[in-house]
C-alpha cells in the first residue's frame, strides 16, 4: 500500500512537470499551429535562474524559493516573448522552417548553457521543510512532491481563470478554433501570440524551478529530457486542448511510474505504447479539435 | 441606379490564388454606397474567394479600394477595422464560445449596437450562455448575422446567408439584411434567386473566376434566357420557388415587385 501510494504521488508530482512544460506547448500549437522544439529550453533557463538567486542569497529560505520561483518564471516568458518576436514571428505557416528554427535554438540553447554552467548536474536544496519527507499510509513522501503539485494546480486555475475571463483568453480560445475568423473580425491575433508563448514560457520557466527540486539537481540538458514527454503528452491529450494536456500529463507520469516499479523498469516504453494506441484509435488526441 | 452614388468599394483587375491556384482572374467590379449588390455565379466560380480575396484572407494581387483608400495591401484585422463586417460562407462561429462570448468577440469598439442585435435576435438573448456549436444552423447564422452588425461597418460582405436553411428562415435572413441594407451597403453573395430579387439592385455574376455580367439585378432575373446562360437555373419568379414563409408577407411590398 505504501508503495502504491508513494508510486501515486511521485507520478503526480512529475504529471505536474509535464504539465508546466505541455500546457505552453498545446496553447501555442493549438493557436498558431508552431511546434516549439526550444520550450525545454525555456524551462532550463528558469532552473538556472533559480538556482543562481537561491546560491547568492541563501537556498534554505523562503523568501529565496519563493523569488526563484517568480524568476525562473519571468525569465521563461521573457526568453520565450523574444523566441516569438525574433524568430518565430517570421516563420507563420511555414512548418519545416519552424521546426528547424526551434529544434536549432532548443540545440544551440543548450551549447550556450554548458558553456555557462558547464556540462555537470549542478545540485540543488532548498528549504529544510521541501528536503523532508511526510507519512501518508506509511509511505514516506518527499515533500518537494507536494510543492510541484500545488503550484501546478495553481498554474493550471491561472491560465483557466485567464482564457475563461479575460479578453486576451477570449481571443486565444477563439484563435485556437480558427483563427482566420478571429482576424476577419478585425483582431490583430499575431498579438496574442506573443502572448502565448509569455505565458507558456512563464509555465515552463516555474516547471524549471520546480524540477531543480525535484530532481534535486539542474542541468542543462533537463528541459530537453522533460519536453519528451511534454510533447507525447500534449498529443496525447489533443494539441490545443488545456484540460488535455493536464489530464493526460497525469495520466502518462502515473502509467510512466507504476510501469517503472511493477513491470521491470519499462515506464518509457510504456508511454510509447500509450502514444501509438492513442494515435491509432483517436488521432486528434483525448481532447483535440479534429484534425 | 448604381451609378447614382459613389462606390463604397472599387475592385480593379483584382487576382487571387488558394494554394498556388488561380481562383479569381483580373476581376473588375464595384459596389455602389447603398443598397444591395449581388454577387452570382454558379458553384465554384469563385464568388466566396472574391470576397476572401478583398478582406486579406488568401493571397491577391490587385487594387481594392473602400471609401477611396487602397486596402488591398492591408493584413484583414485592419481592413475590418477600416469597417467591414463579414459573414462568411458556412457561417464559422466559434462552436466551443458561447453566443455572448462569440459576440463580444466581435465587439470592436466601446459602443457595440447591442440594443440593436438584441432586437434583432431575441433568441440569441435567451440563448446567450449556450455554446455556439451545439445551435441549429439558423441560430448559428443569426449569431454569424449579429457579430456583423453589432458594429458600425461601412459595407458588409455577405456570403451565403440562406444556405441550408428553412425557407422560414431565409425570409427572417432576407429581413434582417433589407433592415440593414438601410444603413450599410452589401455584397451579398446568394444562390436563392428569390432573394437576390428582393433585395438587390446591381449584379455581379462570376463565371470561372472572371467577371461575365454587370447590370441591375432585376434587370438579369428578368431575363430568362440570360438568367438561365449566367446562373444555369431558372430566373426564379414566385412560381417556381418554394413558397414564401406567411412571415414574409408582412414585407414591404415593393421590394419584391
Ligand atoms: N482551399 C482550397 N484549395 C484548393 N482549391 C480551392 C480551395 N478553396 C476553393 N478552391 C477552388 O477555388 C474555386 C472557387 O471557389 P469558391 O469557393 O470561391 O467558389 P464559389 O463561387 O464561392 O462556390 P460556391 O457557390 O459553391 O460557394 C473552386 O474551383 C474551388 O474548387
Ligand atoms: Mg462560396
Amino acid at each position: 500500500m505504501s508503495t502504491v501510494v508513494l508510486l501515486a504521488i511521485t507520478g503526480l508530482g512529475l504529471g505536474a512537470l509535464y504539465f508546466l512544460v505541455a500546457s505552453g506547448l498545446s496553447l501555442i500549437y493549438g493557436l498558431m499551429g508552431v511546434l516549439n522544439f526550444a520550450h525545454g529550453s525555456f524551462l532550463t533557463l528558469g532552473a538556472f535562474a533559480g538556482w543562481e538567486i537561491a546560491r547568492r542569497t541563501g537556498a534554505d529560505s523562503w523568501v529565496t524559493f519563493l523569488l526563484s520561483l517568480v524568476l525562473g518564471a519571468a525569465v521563461g516568458a521573457v526568453m520565450a516573448a523574444l523566441t516569438e518576436f525574433l524568430l518565430v514571428r517570421r516563420l507563420y505557416e511555414r512548418h519545416i522552417e519552424q521546426v528547424l528554427v526551434t529544434v536549432g535554438l532548443g540545440l544551440a540553447t543548450v551549447a550556450l548553457f554548458e558553456g555557462i554552467w558547464g556540462t555537470d548536474p549542478v545540485f540543488i536544496t532548498g528549504p529544510a521543510w521541501l528536503e523532508q519527507t511526510t507519512s501518508i499510509a506509511g509511505a514516506r513522501i518527499p515533500n518537494d512532491r507536494f510543492m510541484v503539485i500545488f503550484v501546478a494546480v495553481l498554474v493550471l486555475l491561472a491560465i483557466v481563470a485567464f482564457l475563461k475571463f479575460t479578453r486576451f483568453g477570449l481571443i486565444i480560445r477563439a484563435g485556437v478554433e480558427n483563427r482566420s475568423m478571429v482576424t476577419a473580425l478585425g483582431i490583430d491575433v499575431r498579438k496574442a501570440f506573443t502572448l502565448v508563448f509569455a505565458v507558456g514560457g512563464a509555465a515552463a520557466g516555474l516547471g524549471g524551478v520546480l524540477a531543480s527540486h525535484f530532481f534535486g539537481y539542474v542541468s542543462p540538458l533537463l528541459g530537453g529530457s522533460l519536453l519528451i514527454f511534454a510533447f507525447i503528452v500534449t498529443v496525447i491529450g489533443g494539441l490545443g486542448s488545456l484540460t488535455g494536456a493536464a489530464i493526460a500529463s497525469v495520466a502518462v507520469a502515473l502509467l510512466q511510474q507504476f510501469a517503472n516499479f511493477y513491470a521491470g523498469g519499462t515506464g518509457d516504453l510504456a508511454v510509447v505504447l500509450a502514444l501509438a494506441v492513442v494515435l491509432l484509435t483517436r488521432p486528434s488526441g483525448l481532447l483535440g479539435k479534429k484534425a | 441606379m448604381s451609378a447614382l452614388h459613389a462606390p463604397i468599394l472599387t475592385v480593379s483587375t483584382l487576382s487571387a490564388r488558394i494554394a498556388g491556384q488561380q481562383v479569381v482572374e483580373d476581376i473588375s467590379f464595384q459596389v455602389p454606397s447603398l443598397g444591395v449588390t449581388a454577387l452570382l455565379g454558379r458553384n465554384g466560380v469563385g464568388k466566396t474567394s472574391t470576397i476572401k480575396a478583398i478582406l486579406g484572407l488568401i493571397e491577391r494581387s490587385g487594387e481594392v479600394t473602400l471609401a477611396g483608400e487602397r486596402i488591398d495591401g492591408e493584413p484583414t484585422h485592419k481592413i475590418v477595422t477600416r469597417g467591414v463586417g463579414y459573414v462568411p460562407e458556412d457561417r464559422e462561429v466559434f462552436a466551443s464560445l458561447t453566443v455572448a462570448e462569440n459576440l463580444r468577440l466581435a465587439e470592436r469598439d466601446d459602443n457595440p449596437r447591442r440594443e440593436l442585435v438584441e432586437k434583432l435576435f431575441p433568441d440569441l438573448v435567451a440563448r446567450s450562455a449556450q455554446l455556439a456549436g451545439t445551435l441549429s444552423g439558423g441560430q448559428q447564422q443569426m449569431v454569424s448575422l449579429a457579430r456583423a452588425l453589432l458594429n458600425d461597418n461601412e459595407l458588409l460582405l455577405v456570403d451565403e446567408p440562406t444556405k441550408g436553411l428553412a425557407p422560414k428562415i431565409v425570409a427572417e435572413v432576407a429581413e434582417t439584411l433589407e433592415e440593414a441594407a438601410r444603413t450599410v451597403p452589401i455584397l451579398l453573395v446568394e444562390q436563392n434567386l428569390q432573394v437576390v430579387r428582393r433585395l438587390a439592385a446591381g449584379a455581379v455574376v462570376l463565371a470561372g473566376g472572371r467577371v461575365v455580367h454587370t447590370g441591375s439585378a432585376q434587370a438579369l432575373l428578368a431575363d430568362e434566357e440570360l438568367t438561365k446562360r449566367l446562373l444555369g437555373v431558372h430566373g426564379g419568379d414566385d412560381s417556381n420557388q418554394p413558397a414564401p414563409a406567411p412571415h414574409a408577407s408582412a414585407l414591404n411590398p415593393e421590394v419584391r415587385q
